[in-house]
């Protein structure tokens, strides 16, 4: 009846999973109860779990890679004391439960931190800095984000019933095989990702038809903000590469269900074509998440230095430079495998191309900031300690790009020190740039600067002591992945790293508090116009929070930085333009179809991994009803009336004229 | 008021990077600067995107394909197993199911029921043809103890043609949904919308037979 789910499943001898579940479970219930008592259950069915709007969709998406963030963290924290203490101990934590710690670890921070974090941005800012309503197919983008949430979910799930992968963030066969992980682990791991994968592809489907079709009239492709180009380039990666994990994926589960022998070490199967297969979507996957980090710094460092960008249209080369380049490298996660040295120095030395674009955006950044009027606010010194960091990362990424260093440094924490490098320096220092940057515009009030460059400082900081010591770890030899080791010599190094971690602790703190103290102030905080920084894209054209049309018509860009030339228009004649004519708007209904196909996504998936036959032949079904009812509806779109819009928009206006007075009558 | 403050129409005093007499500016013009196109061609353009991802995805069991086809471990190879006339007959049936889907569409525009519910019937006629030929030929292959789990080659052989094989049952069923959908909402926008769709994918799983066709069948028979 159950397939292999029994009460065995639940870890109840083990008191790290119980005691961190039974917490989690406890904040659940806990949300769950206060949300229901407080009488908002109504409210958030109707303006955010069934929300087709792109810009709830956004924070929705920023919600999850933020709690999230929180369990990898932990996540984090356990591998940093567990090697502080191993020291030719045993630790506190058993290898079994270790070697899911770091599996879960990596599989959280990319999948659901990581990819949902700049996906949400992408969502939220490139139709407002495009000048249009809604993404291209708007209920697509909440069976999108719902599915995400699934494999969040069931990675989450794991932790109460059955086990994790114990393979790594990659899981590499034979070991993913029956034979050596015969538990639920993998399938846990497989499963959740094929689903959330799908949901990743209708993302990135529905940006690149939106950054390709959506305009607003004069929006050429050459006029676009710098974010929506590495929006479009980091979609197109997420359609060319996600199709690849999902059929690798799938060969996985045929040896495991099935009996196939895709990567199996009998019967003809060929494990290092998983490392070729994985790793040619895996490469291009890292460029998925910094392109957009790219985008966001390129809008900060800009509006921050109040100059456009330099060197525009080398930018938009050296980005889909990056994603050409980023499909000829895969080869180099692998180079002892034994290709041979020609084919090992091809892809040496692509890899070592790549640094070309990159030097030349790092450039860029540097000139625009040079003779302008630079504001050092808090995103802004995100941007800087990415610049700083980044460079730091795409060096000891050059260093490993070269083969023969690279037979040294393989598998050592060496590495790790350098992924970590450009993925913390890089994606997260970029992803809380573009928080903080474009929280206003979500929310209407600013997040406190004091909180958040003290949580930049810790972060840094944290950051330098936790990493700089696993690169001198990956000289001296150690592997990564180590449950315990007894080479003093390495015991002084990762003592500091877990200090290092510590810090960033602190700086996590300083983040929750920053969100808080801020909610509480936000009316000193407040901003009334709609554009707190003196932005130069369109998403500062509109109220903050911009209402559910975003535009109440349609602006007319006349050439590059639209906002800006409106902007200084309405400086130089000391008055707004004239007021347009508005109109009835037709918007896309809500429509609770993501969450429904989710929830039976949910069910499948479960019932995939514990071989509950029955259960998946009725989700399946659910799933499919469900798409017939959302095709049948007969009413897909509301219409906004004109008058609403006019009221909207008079208030804006008369807060920018209010504003713009003001600033006339200043000396 | 911070925002309007720092504004002041301080342009970029190096003039770094932005050249506002570039003659290059007036070419910019032109791509997209019509404003958002019909909703037919945000459809049509996004579902082809969708295709293209899944013909990636095909290409990553290809690949496998072409990695494992001579991993047979001691097993049959394709030249022992497969039957040409019958894959002769289901490319016939598919390439035929297709031409007759191409009918259905333009009996959808013209808003014609014969030439819709009958194209449509017919291209469901060919292509369960074709799946029932393919089921048979796993079922017999299996049968002969050249199953998936036999060797590489045949977990290889029956993910690519089985992926393709699901392909065309999902097909099936949407063909279904759609016809039951025109039935009871007529040939409203939104659904020859999906027709678009539908007739896209159709068309697709054309494309990628014809790979098989050659990659699978007649590479093995032939070399």
């Amino acid at each position: 009846m159950l397939g292999k789910l029994s009460w065995e499943a639940i870890p109840l001898n083990q008191p790290i999973p119980m005691i961190a579940s039974g917490l989690v479970g406890l904040v659940i219930i806990g949300v769950l109860g206060w949300v229901t008592l407080k009488g908002w259950l109504p409210y958030l069915w109707r303006e955010w779990i069934t929300s087709v709007d792109h810009k709830r969709i956004g924070v929705m998406y920023v919600v999850l890679a933020m709690v999230m963030l929180l369990r990898g963290f932990s996540d984090a924290i356990m591998m940093r004391s567990q090697q502080a203490l191993a020291f030719r101990s045993p630790g506190y934590l058993p290898p079994e439960h270790y070697n899911q710690i770091f599996s879960a670890h990596g599989t959280l921070m990319i999948f659901f931190v990581a990819m949902p974090f700049v996906i949400g941005l992408m969502n939220f800012v490139v139709p407002l800095q495009l000048g249009v309503r809604d993404v291209a197919f708007p209920t697509l983008n909440s069976v999108g984000f719902w599915l995400t949430a699934t494999g969040a979910l069931l990675v989450n799930i794991s932790l109460v019933v059955g086990e994790f992968a114990r393979t790594g963030w990659l899981p590499y066969p034979p070991l993913s095989e029956l034979t050596y992980s015969p538990g639920v682990g993998v399938d846990y791991y497989l499963w959740s990702l094929e689903i959330s994968g799908v949901g990743t592809l209708l993302a990135g489907i529905n940006l690149i038809a939106t950054v390709l079709k959506l305009h607003a009239p004069g929006m050429t492709y050459t006029r676009m903000p710098m974010f929506c180009w590495t929006t479009l380039a980091s979609s197109l990666l997420i359609v060319a590469a996600f199709p690849i994990l999902t059929a690798t994926l799938a060969m996985l589960l045929l040896d495991r269900y099935l009996g196939f022998h895709f990567f199996t070490n009998e019967a003809g199967g060929n494990m290092m074509m998983f490392m070729n297969l994985i790793w040619a979507w895996g490469h291009p996957e890292v460029y998925i998440l910094i392109l957009p980090a790219f985008g966001v710094f390129s809008e900060v460092v800009s509006t921050f230095s109040g100059k456009p960008l330099f060197g525009y249209r080398s930018m938009v080369a050296a980005t889909m430079a990056i994603c050409i380049l980023s499909f000829t490298v895969w080869l180099h996660h692998f180079f002892t495998m034994g290709a041979g040295a020609d084919v090992n120095a091809i892809f040496g030395i692509a890899s070592a191309i790549i640094a070309v674009p990159t030097g030349v955006k790092i450039f860029n950044w540097l000139f625009t900031m040079y003779g302008g009027r630079v504001v050092y606010s808090t995103p802004l010194l995100w941007s800087l300690g990415f610049m700083v960091t980044f460079v730091i990362g795409g060096m000891t990424g050059v260093l490993l790009a070269v083969p023969p260093a690279d037979f040294v440094l393989h598998n050592s924490l060496f590495l790790v020190a350098h992924f970590h490098n450009v993925i913390i320096g890089g994606v997260l220092f970029g992803a809380f740039a573009g928080y903080t940057y474009w929280f206003p515009k979500a929310f209407g009030f600013r997040l406190h600067e004091g909180l958040g460059k003290a949580s930049f400082w810790c972060w840094i900081t944290g950051f330098y002591v936790a990493f700089m010591p696993l690169y001198v770890l990956g000289l001296m030899g150690m592997t990564r992945r180590m449950q315990h080791y007894d080479v003093a010599a390495w015991h002084p190094w990762l003592l500091i790293a877990a200090v290092g971690a510590a810090i960033i602790l602190i700086g996590i703190i300083l983040q929750i508090a920053q969100f808080v103290v801020s909610i509480r102030r936000r009316e000193e905080l407040r901003d009334e116009i709609g554009d707190p920084w003196n932005g130069r894209s369109l998403e500062w054209a509109t109220p903050s929070p911009p209402p559910a049309f975003n535009f109440a018509v349609l602006p007319n860009v006349q050439g590059e930085e639209a906002y800006w030339g409106m902007k200084q228009r309405a400086l130089q004649q000391a008055r707004l333009g004239e007021e347009p004519v508005y109109a009835d708007i037709e918007m896309p209904r809500n429509s609770p179809t993501g969450f429904i196909c989710a929830f039976f996504a949910t069910v499948m998936g479960f019932a995939l991994i514990w071989h509950i036959w029955w259960m998946v032949g009725v989700a399946a079904l659910g799933a499919y009803a469900t798409f017939v009812v959302f095709a049948w509806r007969d009413v897909d779109e509301y219409i906004i009336p004109a008058e609403t819009v006019a009221r909207v928009d008079r208030a804006n206006r008369s807060a920018r004229s209010a504003a713009l007075a003001r600033r006339q009558a200043a000396p | 008021m911070t925002t309007l403050e720092a504004a002041a129409g301080r342009t970029d005093p190096h003039r770094l990077g932005h050249d506002r007499e570039s003659p290059y500016r007036q070419r910019t013009l032109g791509h997209a600067a019509g404003g958002p196109v019909s909703k037919r061609i945000i459809t049509g353009y996004g579902f082809w995107i969708f295709l293209l991802s899944d013909i990636i995805m095909f290409s990553a069991f290809f690949a496998t394909y072409a990695v494992l086809v001579g991993d047979t471990a001691g097993g049959p190879t394709g030249r022992e197993l497969f039957n040409l006339r019958n894959v002769g007959l289901e490319t016939a049936f598919l390439l035929v199911s297709s031409f007759t889907c191409g009918l259905a569409s333009i009996g959808a525009r013209a808003h014609s029921r014969p030439w819709f519910y009958g194209a449509m019937a017919a291209t469901f006629v060919f292509g369960a043809a074709f799946l029932s030929i393919e089921v048979r030929e796993f079922a017999s292959m299996v049968a002969q103890g050249a199953g998936p789990t036999r060797s590489a080659f045949l977990s290889a052989f029956f993910t690519l043609v089985g992926c393709h094989g699901l392909h065309i049952t999902a097909g099936l069923l949407w063909l279904l949904t759609m016809m039951a959908q025109v039935f009871a909402k007529g040939y409203r926008a939104d659904i020859l919308r999906r027709m678009l769709c539908f007739s896209l994918f159709w068309h697709a799983l054309d494309i990628i037979w014809v790979a098989i066709f050659t990659v699978v069948y007649l590479m093995a028979v032939a070399l």
